[in-house]
């Protein structure tokens, strides 16, 4: 069983050769057949595949596929390999279980839209290549998949491409992204360099021989890949492009924007946590930047008033309680919050794409109110996701994962108070900013629209995530809710548990903590978004609000940042470069052969007595060539 | 009969060659050109035949007979393309032929 395991990226693959081939002469029928099709096979392959596992564990907790030998240079040799663990399980579960649900939705969401082949031909080739890059056993084919999806996320930010928005975010993306993997790459190099091998578990065994705890080329290696893993994850200081990326279609943010891929470099650190772990200054540097992540991500949610750059920044604030996890080496916690935030996040912009959809395109949240009575279903699931993103506590799968976050931060001895008291800080700010859409949309006196008529392909995605993003929580809890470690258990062989675990009485009170910061968050926004709307208004009037919203909505100023700093100086000098030193050079050869060009063509005037004159001379001067010289 | 020295009948094919070469490129009647090409054919056979008599080899009088099998030919062709060029253009000038330039 476990053979088929090819299946799984090759079934999505196989869509969307098929789905690009076919150049739009199929029918929509078949189009979604094929391209949800597909994916649902693939899901159906990754669960037999990870039943097969769990009921016969192979030898070693894990199992390699070797596809073929990819590059063989020298004693340089990338295999195409795959490699199935309870990490690559989890990972691969979520990719194609929630990649299905949201390619149903897609069905019917998309059904309007003229690029109906183009958008399940690219949804395809990003399943496969996300899988791929959760199931890669080798670096260098892990990299294949990484920038695989990077170029599916460039491609679908830009699937409106008329409109040059959507083609100035999609190259933003693009740009911003390749920065970290073009370090990535070089931290590849280095690997490779070092230890003579990319196989990822060859370099797990390798690196503790080669190389001391902070020794120089580990602590190189590590950053660099931490660079392309920030880049991808959208952490600071690279999370610039992912506001940007909603210019997409709605199911697209849902799940390559928030569900998949931007966790993308969670797995990467996780997966390579022995590196990491060697290098105590680079994993604390992760847990700094996602500490620093998810307090600015949440203040700039804060201040949007488009429903999907709240949602965009929320996940740049989870994926910020992932990294602070991976840095506190809670490795287990960061890759429970992924799952749980894969649920929760999809349903939320799922449920955003029903509202906008049912107000003819809306985004602005001020301009939406009482839909709560006209859109039941879209409230109930906005409502659900909501809750768990704002970690209710014991009702919803957010909670525990991210408690389980903030009882690492607090337990690690790479963590401490500090972390602790930012990721407290940030779950109030969650409650906040989520609540605050959530009176906004759904409450209040509202705008007027017809009640929104959905069919079943959008029913079933959005039932099956609010159930997940409940009952999802009730493998792994912490202290406060009756200890049970089943997720933890089943990566254990994948990625070591937390060393020392939390003092049963300390987790407690973690755990009071932690829930009053989740209904603090939400009381807050109740009183200030519903209850009392004059006090919220009265805030906002003063001057040092009125700039500290404006610098929040741009998002703490990266983007004039980066734009002085980096995009005008570049430009600049590309001006400067127009005109350079060797340009006239090449100018005066073209202009040359120009010249050669008109006077030799003036020679040929058919007249037969001249050509015949013309062998003459050549001739004679051939001969006396050869005679004399 | 006194071998004919090699010096002379060059000289002589020499001769025969420039004035072939001179009437191709002064002539400007077709037909005087291709006459002009005979007898500078004429004239490299000639310079073939002298030498094979020189060295007592038969390959002189071998290519004599090339050269006058391909004189025929070209006689033959050149021959048809002058009439369908004088029915076509009505004039059998070289250089007010000059249709076939760039």
């Amino acid at each position: 069983m476990l053979r088929l395991i090819w299946l799984v990226p090759a079934l999505p693959l196989a869509g969307f050769v098929v789905l690009a081939a076919s150049g739009g002469r199929l029918d929509r029928r078949s189009i979604a057949w094929i391209g949800a099709g597909s994916v649902g096979l693939a899901a159906l392959a990754a669960i037999a595949v990870a039943a097969a596992f769990v009921a016969a564990p192979p030898p070693a907790g894990a199992y390699t596929q070797v596809l073929w030998h990819w590059i063989e240079a020298g004693d340089f040799s990338a295999r195409a390999s795959l490699y199935l663990d309870p990490l690559a399980i989890v990972m691969m579960l979520v990719v194609a279980g929630v990649g299905f649900v949201i390619h149903l939705y897609s069905v019917e969401f998309m059904r309007g839209d003229e690029g109906y082949n183009r958008y399940f031909a690219y949804m395809n080739l990003f399943v496969a290549a996300m899988l791929l890059l959760v199931l890669a056993g080798d670096l260098a084919f892990l990299f294949v998949g990484w920038e695989g999806v990077g170029l599916c996320s460039y491609l679908l930010i830009g699937f409106w491409y008329r409109d040059a928005v959507n083609g100035a975010a999609a190259q933003k993306a693009f740009i911003v992204t390749r920065t970290g993997d073009a370090a990535m790459a070089v931290g590849l190099f280095l690997l490779f360099a070092s230890l003579g091998t990319l196989d990822i578990q060859g370099i797990a065994l390798r690196a503790p021989g080669a190389w001391a705890p902070d020794a120089a080329p580990v602590v190189a290696a590590t950053a660099l890949l931490l660079a392309g893993a920030v880049g991808k994850s959208a952490q600071l200081p690279l999370q610039v492009w992912l506001p940007d990326a909603m210019a997409g279609p709605t199911p697209v943010s849902a799940l390559i924007h928030a569900a998949t891929m931007v966790t993308a470099g969670v797995y990467l650190i996780a997966r390579n946590h022995v590196l990491f772990a060697l290098a105590p200054a680079v994993q604390y540097a992760v847990a700094i930047i996602g500490a620093l992540t998810l307090l600015g991500a949440g203040g700039a949610a804060l201040a949007q008033h488009d429903i999907k750059r709240v949602l965009a920044w929320s996940t740049v604030s989870q994926i910020g309680y992932m990294f602070l996890a991976l840095g506190v080496g809670a490795w287990a916690a960061a890759i429970f919050h992924f799952m749980v935030h894969a649920f929760f996040k999809a349903l939320l912009f799922l449920a955003a794409g029903v509202v906008i959809q049912a107000l003819g395109g809306e985004h602005d949240i001020f301009r939406m109110g009482g839909l709560r009575r006209r859109l039941p279903l879209a409230f109930w699931a906005f409502l659900v996701g909501g809750a768990s993103l704002s970690a209710l506590p014991l009702v919803t799968a957010g909670y525990y994962s991210k408690s389980l976050i903030l009882d690492a931060a607090w337990a690690s001895p790479q963590g401490g108070a500090w972390l602790w008291a930012a990721a407290w800080v940030g779950a109030a700010l969650t409650g906040l900013y989520t609540f605050r859409v959530v009176f906004q949309v759904f409450f209040g006196a509202g705008a007027t629209t017809d009640t929104h008529r959905v069919g079943w392909p959008i029913r079933i995605p959005l039932a099956v995530l609010m159930l997940l993003s409940v009952i999802g929580g009730f493998v792994e809890a912490p202290q406060v809710a009756g200890r049970l470690e089943a997720f933890g258990h089943f990566l254990a062989s994948a990625l070591p548990p937390l060393q020392p675990a939390v003092a049963p009485g300390t987790g407690f009170a973690l755990g009071v903590a932690e829930g009053i910061a989740s209904f603090g968050g939400i009381a807050l926004a109740y009183a200030f978004f519903l209850r009392r709307r004059s006090i919220a208004a009265l805030v906002a009037r003063s001057a040092i609000a009125a700039a500290l919203h404006r610098l929040l909505e741009s998002g703490w100023g990266f983007d004039r940042l980066d734009d002085h700093l980096l995009v005008r100086p570049y430009l600049a000098l590309a001006r400067r470069l127009r005109a350079d030193l060797a340009d006239p050079g090449y100018d005066a050869l073209a202009a040359a052969a120009a010249a050669a060009h008109r006077g030799l063509s003036r020679s040929q005037n058919g007249r037969v007595r001249w050509y015949a004159g013309g062998i003459v001379v050549g001739s004679i001067l051939l001969v006396g060539a050869g005679v004399w010289l | 009969m006194a071998a004919l020295p090699l010096e002379q009948a060059l000289v002589l094919a020499a001769l025969l060659f420039a004035l072939g070469l001179a009437g191709v490129l002064v002539r400007r009647n077709v037909l005087y050109m291709l006459m002009s090409i005979e007898i500078m054919l004429n004239a490299t056979a000639l310079a073939f035949v002298a030498a094979g008599a020189r060295w007592a080899q038969p390959d002189g009088q071998v290519m004599f007979v090339f050269v006058l099998a391909l004189a025929a030919a070209e006689v033959a062709v050149g021959l048809a393309l002058l009439l369908l060029l004088y029915r076509r253009f009505g004039t059998l000038d070289a250089d007010a032929l000059s249709e076939l330039r760039g």
